[in-house]
């Protein structure tokens, strides 16, 4: 700390990364050991549904969900409130 | 009981084979017999690092394909009569390694009473470092405090959790952070991540943070692993990091920044 170290302002790399790795463990975390086709899965499910309803790219929502014994297949789909 | 301890990262660079060697000769130095084995086929280095590059003869390849045993390849420490190293081939193919053949070095391993097999993985996510965790007991994971490295060890948690004998057989398999290349300066000037930071990103304990220093260099120049300075920063936090891997409680040293004079304060020295 020097006698004029007041008048730089520094920004503090270090939180920005810490923010940015957060969310990109996070969201790789969750892709972790599911199958390789859900991507493309997802990918071809907007395609279809494009063809019928007016929806986000981010619409479909594709994940392989344990529960008990079995995997559940989960796809979920929002449409926009006042479609076109 | 011997241990297989696997010295990994995903990304290059960060000091996998620098702490690796350390590690292997503070074990030996506290009287565990001990071997570390080179898994980065086609790009041998371990040998370099640990000052014996001139007496390989024979490697890890030659000993899986039978060309010689493993007496032959094992390549007596100077310095340590408890340990030895396993260099990698030189070879190009990538197939040189497999698990059958890596299983059956490692069990001859145990049998000839080694108590600490350190694996010294190469970089990426390929097979060279798919063999050396899969029959590992514990991992140390080397990170830096930079968002490629902790992004990239993240892979490498996720591959031990799934990916190892350890994994499949329903536990999950041990894991430590070891920080390489830490400065607390920058830390404290808010330009590095923290201790604090990765452990809380990555959710793993840390097992040593090893100073940015330039001993590490100076001791790879020579050929001796930075640890046997135990004048150097570095040194000292590779020999609490083996004191830790042994069970021993250390409080963390070289985190904090040091206090600086009156004049420095006051100019910003």
């Amino acid at each position: 700390m020097g006698l004029f170290d007041f008048l730089k302002t520094k920004k503090n790399t270090a939180s920005i990364a810490k923010d940015r790795l957060r969310i990109i463990v996070a969201q790789e975390r969750t892709s972790r050991g599911a199958p390789d086709y859900l991507p493309l899965l997802q990918r071809e499910l907007l395609e279809v549904i494009k063809k019928y309803v007016n929806v986000d790219a981010d619409a479909v929502k594709v994940d392989l969900v344990k529960e008990g014994g079995h995997d559940v297949l989960d796809i979920s789909v929002s449409l926009q409130e006042n479609p076109a | 009981m011997a241990e297989i301890i696997v010295v990994t990262s995903g990304k290059g660079g960060v000091g996998k084979t620098t702490t690796s060697a350390s590690l292997a000769c503070g074990l030996a130095r506290r009287g565990k017999k001990t071997v570390v084995i080179d898994f980065d086929v086609g790009l041998r280095n371990l040998d370099l690092i640990m000052g014996c590059e001139r007496r390989v003869v024979y490697d890890f390849v030659n000993v899986v394909n039978g060309e010689a045993t493993l007496k032959q390849s094992l390549i007596k420490d100077k310095r340590f009569d408890n340990l030895h190293v396993l260099a990698a081939s030189q070879t190009r193919d990538k197939d040189a390694l497999t698990k059958e053949g890596v299983e059956k070095v490692l069990k001859d391993l145990v049998a000839d009473g080694f108590e600490y097999i350190v694996c010294d993985s190469p970089a990426g996510i390929e097979k060279g470092a798919f063999l050396a965790m899969y029959f590992a007991d514990k991992a140390v994971v080397v990170v830096n405090p930079e968002v490629s490295s902790v992004r990239d060890s993240d892979r490498i948690l996720g591959l031990l959790d799934s990916k190892t004998r350890h994994a499949e057989s329903g536990e999950p398999l041990p894991a430590h952070l070891l920080l390489t290349r830490y400065s607390p300066q920058r830390v404290e000037a808010g330009e590095m991540l923290s201790i604090n930071d990765v452990e809380e990103v990555l959710g793993l304990k840390t097992l040593g943070v090893i100073p940015e220093s330039g001993d590490v260099l100076n001791a790879s120049n020579k050929g001796e692993p930075v640890i046997l300075d135990l004048e150097s920063n570095a040194g000292q936090a590779y020999d609490d990091a083996v004191a830790r891997l042994l069970g021993d409680e250390r409080p963390m040293r070289f985190i904090a920044l040091e206090k600086k004079g009156f004049f420095n304060r006051l100019f910003g020295g």
